[in-house]
């Protein structure tokens, strides 16, 4: 046994333990359950719920609270024996059953229409701890509920004022707009004068809520949750990569729920990944269509649209290959695959973003976002981590209520922390580079690099800059992309040399696989696969419908250069096919059938050709390429923000009414 | 009987000056440098010989309280935080020392913030306590142009500050963490300990929250000696004390008396007895609204201190004694306290915050009779839930007037709720 752990008896069994550890931490070491409402790991001790009540023998002749006891403040026994802990004993079990008594006597016997139904807290340790009579006969408490937003539903008669709301949107969220007023069985939970949530982050408080005080309002009534079919998969909204569960019943999903990840979303998902869900049932291509003579879709069969193909391409074979944002690895390579044995082209880096091919290093960082954590000095470059990736911005804000100085270069913006404005141009991270200063002299720097640099017209020479600031200040480097499958079209080097816009010009077929964000020039034709009728298909001569992600199983890399697979959840609508299906079957109509004819073959030749991809949740170490010289043009400009309005950025979340709603919210509040 | 000269408190009630100058002349702020510099050691260890023991209700010894203070450190200052939010139902002596004897509390501020390195402090004034604010103001006023507080504080050579803060009248900001928060400027909710106060308390630095008339004992301590003080009342409940004499006496009073001192001779002497004679009496609760009530016939020997009363299953508390005569409909008497804890209730608890509202429902019930004969059971069972399951003992306070209740009339309750007595008219 190390020496700085400390030895104590839980129920008979002696464990060393850090002293710094709770009671309740102990305890879950060595599996004993301690029941809890107040107490998250993630989140600051409150003690308010007494339900972790642990009897600390020799001690006060009172139950204790084992969320805040910690094991160094535990006196050793009268000869020096470990300090004893009883999880089981009479004392404990009374002070359980009492606590369950209080909670349950002003909570509504509402169960059978409470959504929160099936998995509350309150009904499983109910169950497991309380006691099985009622003898309350006074009248019980009711509470007005709250308007919170489009987002979260209120019961305030349910809630049982443990606050972890109050104190995930304080701490976390960083907006403090939740708090408790009022005193005793008077004291309510409301939200700052009333007003709606604003926090990119408020669905969690869902989660987060051990009753069902705190619901979802757009999946209220709609489902219980054993009936739900549940699919591990992985968030697309931002290149977070974050863990999710999509809960399906049927065909229909029925709401989307983060999964643990603590090197990517720790336990949290933001709103935009939570609620695009009813995006996924509107505004589906569900079947094929060309544009007639007159210039109008019209609805067709598959083989009629493979035709009309066939025909172009024999005409015109020059073919390009777009990648969307949301598109898996499996699709790109078989689109990689066919665009080579065709002599096309294939890019991912829509619009001349600038990010050097190979170049691994710098496009999916040299750290994992874990590292923000442990980071010092952050310097965000050209980037508003808030709304391109909420949860990320929580990691920030985290390692700044730690004492970590946050530094921002580019917009200014409420990132829900304090930061040092640095200035708005890269001139400012020249002239840190020439003071070759010792400001930062052994501490752990960590540059966040954001779309601001990779987007502009003089984005290669701009990298260059932030590449040398890196070297000289010896930091890390996170490159914080806004579209999930950047990483892995890089890593797929789905690029072509010459760059986007020569790459189409000189095309006579785009086939565009999910791109709807820019526009295409008039005169070429254009294929467009993708799931929702949008920008895209509105531009399209040919409209292959395939699947949305939940409904095809597929690899993501995330901007940190993580690779994770995510599983189908639920079936495709109408004709729509799979991504990688498609593409297979024109390659048989263009007569350069590919080797594969399911997602087992073509993920054996993918980890044949990128071995890395098939490493499943490691981030690699990147080699670091040195900077070149660069031009002092490319100081002036001003960085610019890639996305002002996060909640409409790609065709699901544009179908979505609830994002909508969120879009239309912000900007009534802006004005 | 505390002879003239013994008393620590000669302008209790008002009657003589209380400007600086005629403070001093009855003796105050007399060698205070002197004191300082004995060192803090010496002014702990007097404090300590004393036996002076916490006179806001929990009677945990003074100087023992000041010893847990770590050694001054220049990132985090001392704190000395006085504890003037006498809310207790009942108490009403730190409002006499505030109003007529401020300067024997600045005086102890010193003294006390000296020994345990603390350059600055607050003394959180209860919110209803207006003019009593003022008051202390004054005199700290006075203090600075004395030159008795400030940079050079009584010419000691210590720096020393005091800062009023003014509640805004919540029971639960008398218990000290709570007032910590409150002091801070969050929401007086009380704070789980450990760490006590005196390794994080006031912004996260060592503090120690001392009552009104715990401080304002001290300087007189140190000029008259701790023997003097420790001379008085029963070993481990020396010195004096003020008590609080309201209820059915003759004339309700605070006073100044020896500890120890039997409550018969104390309600008899001072209150000018009983009203109706003490064959009257029906019930006495001795310190405060949070401690149980002692039955009439517990009363004829009861002493009042601290160790007496809580063998006896009482307690001191803050020397409040409320003196009910058979007048009183005891368990309304009872339910008014349960409502006031009820009221006073911060919520942040699920026992306290649940439970009194229960226990005041149940009590009110009582009252009429209006309850079935287990309902006592359960009542009591239910304040055992309360009790010692919350963070601070406000859980605890309401629970034990109820359990004194049953404990000693559990008989009364039952035959009015086999016959369906209506009860007696008092006051609300």
């Amino acid at each position: 046994m190390e020496d700085n752990l400390r030895k104590i008896i839980i129920d008979g069994e002696e464990i060393g333990v850090n002293p710094a550890m709770t009671i309740l931490q102990a305890c879950e070491y060595i599996d004993k359950e301690i029941p809890r409402f107040c107490y998250h790991e993630r989140l600051s001790i409150a003690g308010n719920c007494r339900m972790c009540l642990v009897e600390v023998v020799g001690g006060p002749p009172k139950p204790m609270a084992s969320c805040a006891l910690q094991v160094k403040d535990l006196r050793p026994g009268p000869n020096g024996e470990p300090p004893t802990i009883k999880t089981n004993s009479k004392m404990v079990k009374k002070a359980r059953e009492g606590v369950m008594e209080f909670l349950l006597i002003n909570h509504p016997l509402d169960c059978p229409i409470c959504d929160q139904g099936g998995e509350c807290d309150l009904q499983d340790q109910a169950l497991a701890y309380g006691v099985d009579f009622s003898r309350y006969i006074e009248p019980k408490r009711a509470v007005v509920d709250l308007d919170l937003g489009p987002l979260v539903e209120t019961h305030m008669t349910r809630c049982i004022s443990c606050t972890r709301c109050v104190r995930f949107i304080t701490e976390v969220a960083g907006m403090p707009e939740m708090g408790q007023i009022g005193r005793g069985e008077n004291s309510e939970i409301t939200s700052y004068l009333g007003r709606t949530l604003e926090s990119e982050l408020q669905g969690n408080i869902i989660d987060l809520c051990p009753v069902g005080a705190l619901t979802s309002k757009p999946y209220a009534f709609t489902a219980r949750p054993w009936e739900l079919s549940k699919t591990n998969s992985i968030d697309v909204m931002d290149a977070l990569g974050s863990n999710i569960r999509i809960d399906s019943k049927g065909k229909k999903i029925m709401r989307i729920i983060p999964r643990n990840h603590d090197g990517i979303n720790e336990e949290w998902l933001s709103d935009k990944s939570r609620y695009i869900w009813d995006g996924l049932n509107k505004q589906r291509l569900d079947i094929p269509y060309v544009r007639d003579n007159n210039g109008r879709l019209k609805p067709c069969s598959w083989n009629e649209a493979f035709d009309v193909i066939t025909h172009k391409f024999n005409e015109s074979p020059n073919i390009l290959a777009l990648a969307g944002d949301l598109i898996n690895i499996e699709t790109l390579f078989s689109a990689k695959e066919l665009a080579s044995n065709l002599g096309g082209r294939t890019e991912c880096r829509i619009a001349d973003t600038c990010i050097p091919p190979n170049d691994r290093g710098l496009y999916a960082g040299t750290v994992p976002i874990a590292e923000i954590s442990n980071s010092e000095i952050i310097f965000i470059i050209g980037s508003n981590p808030r709304i391109e990736a909420p949860v990320l911005n929580a990691r920030i804000r985290n390692s700044w209520l730690r004492g970590a100085e946050v530094n921002l270069v580019g917009e200014n913006s409420d990132l829900t922390y304090e930061y040092n404005h640095v200035g708005t141009s890269l001139s400012e991270l020249d002239k840190i580079i020439k003071s070759k200063t010792k400001l930062f002299a052994n501490k752990r720097i960590l540059i966040i690099l954001g779309q601001g640099v990779f987007y502009r017209k003089d984005g290669y020479e701009a990298l260059e800059v932030v590449k040398k600031f890196k070297e000289s200040l010896n930091a890390d480097l996170i490159s914080l992309h806004v579209s999930a499958s950047r990483v892995g079209a890089m890593d797929l080097n789905f690029v072509s040399d010459p760059g986007y816009s020569s790459s189409i010009e000189w095309s006579d077929i785009i086939l565009n696989i999910g791109m709807d964000e820019y526009d295409l020039p008039k005169d070429k034709f254009v294929i467009y696969q993708g799931s929702h009728g949008d920008r895209g298909a509105n531009r399209a001569d040919v409209i292959l419908p395939s699947c949305a992600f939940p409904e095809e199983s597929g690899i993501y890399v995330n901007t940190e250069g993580r690779p994770q697979i995510s599983l189908k959840a639920c079936e495709k609508i109408g004709e729509a096919r799979e991504n990688w299906a498609i593409i297979r079957a024109l390659s048989e109509k263009l007569n350069c059938t590919l080797k594969y004819d399911n997602l087992i073959q073509l993920r054996e030749k993918l980890f044949l050709e990128h071995p890395n991809l098939s490493l499943f949740n490691e981030v690699k170490n990147n080699n670091w390429i040195n900077s070149l010289k660069y031009s002092k043009e490319c100081l002036k400009f001003d960085l610019k923000n890639i996305w002002q309005d996060h909640y409409l950025t790609n065709p699901i979340a544009r179908s979505s009414t609830i994002m909508a709603e969120l879009s239309k919210n912000k900007q009534k509040k802006n004005k | 009987m505390l002879k003239e000269k013994d008393k620590i408190f000669s302008n209790l009630y008002g009657f003589k000056d209380r400007s600086i100058s005629s403070v001093m002349s009855r003796g105050q702020w007399d060698g205070t440098a002197k004191f300082i510099k004995n060192g803090s050691s010496w002014i702990i260890e007097e404090i300590k010989n004393s036996g002076l023991r916490g006179r806001g209700g929990a009677g945990f010894p003074t100087g023992l309280k000041w010893s847990f203070m770590p050694k001054p450190n220049p990132t985090k200052p001392s704190y000395l935080v006085i504890n003037a939010d006498e809310s207790e139902p009942g108490t009403c002596k730190d409002r006499e020392i505030l109003r007529h004897e401020p300067h024997t509390l600045i005086e102890g501020c010193l003294i006390a913030g000296f020994a345990m390195g603390a350059h600055v402090a607050y003394i959180y004034v209860r919110g209803e306590y207006v003019r009593e604010r003022e008051a202390l103001q004054i005199a700290i006023d006075e203090a600075y142009s004395k030159g008795f507080l400030g940079k050079n504080a009584a010419k000691s050579g210590w720096k020393f500050d005091i800062f009023v803060h003014h509640g805004a009248g919540a029971y639960i900001c008398g218990e000290e963490t709570a007032l910590i928060e409150s002091l801070e400027g969050k929401k007086g909710m009380p704070r789980m300990k450990p760490p006590f106060p005196a390794m994080a308390g006031l912004y996260g630095c060592p503090t120690t929250v001392n009552n009104v008339e715990s401080i304002a004992v001290v300087p007189t301590i140190l000029r008259r000696g701790a023997s003097w003080f420790s001379k008085f009342g029963r070993s481990n409940n020396t010195g004096t004390k003020l008590f609080c004499l309201s209820g059915h006496v003759e004339k309700p009073c605070v006073v100044e008396e020896e500890m120890s001192i039997p409550l018969k001779e104390l309600i008899e002497k001072y209150g000018g007895g009983v009203i109706g004679g003490w064959d009257n009496l029906k019930a006495v609760i001795p310190g405060g609204s949070s401690v149980p009530l002692l039955p009439a016939k517990l009363c004829n020997d009861a002493i009042m201190d601290f160790d007496w009363l809580r063998e006896n299953q009482s307690g001191l508390g803050t020397g409040a004694v409320i003196v009910m005569n058979s007048s009183t409909d005891i368990v309304k008497a009872i339910w008014r306290l349960s409502k006031f804890y009820n009221h006073e209730s911060c919520g942040q608890c699920t026992p306290c915050r649940e439970g009194t509202g229960w226990m005041m429902r149940v009590m009110k019930r009582l009252i009429s009779g209006d309850a079935k004969l287990e309902d006592i059971d359960n009542l009591l069972e239910i304040t055992k839930q309360v009790e010692g399951h919350t963070i601070c003992a406000l859980g605890d306070a309401a629970a034990w007037p109820i359990q004194g209740l049953f404990r000693h009339f559990r008989s009364e309750v039952e035959d009015r709720i086999k016959n369906k007595v209506s009860p007696k008219i008092a006051a609300e």
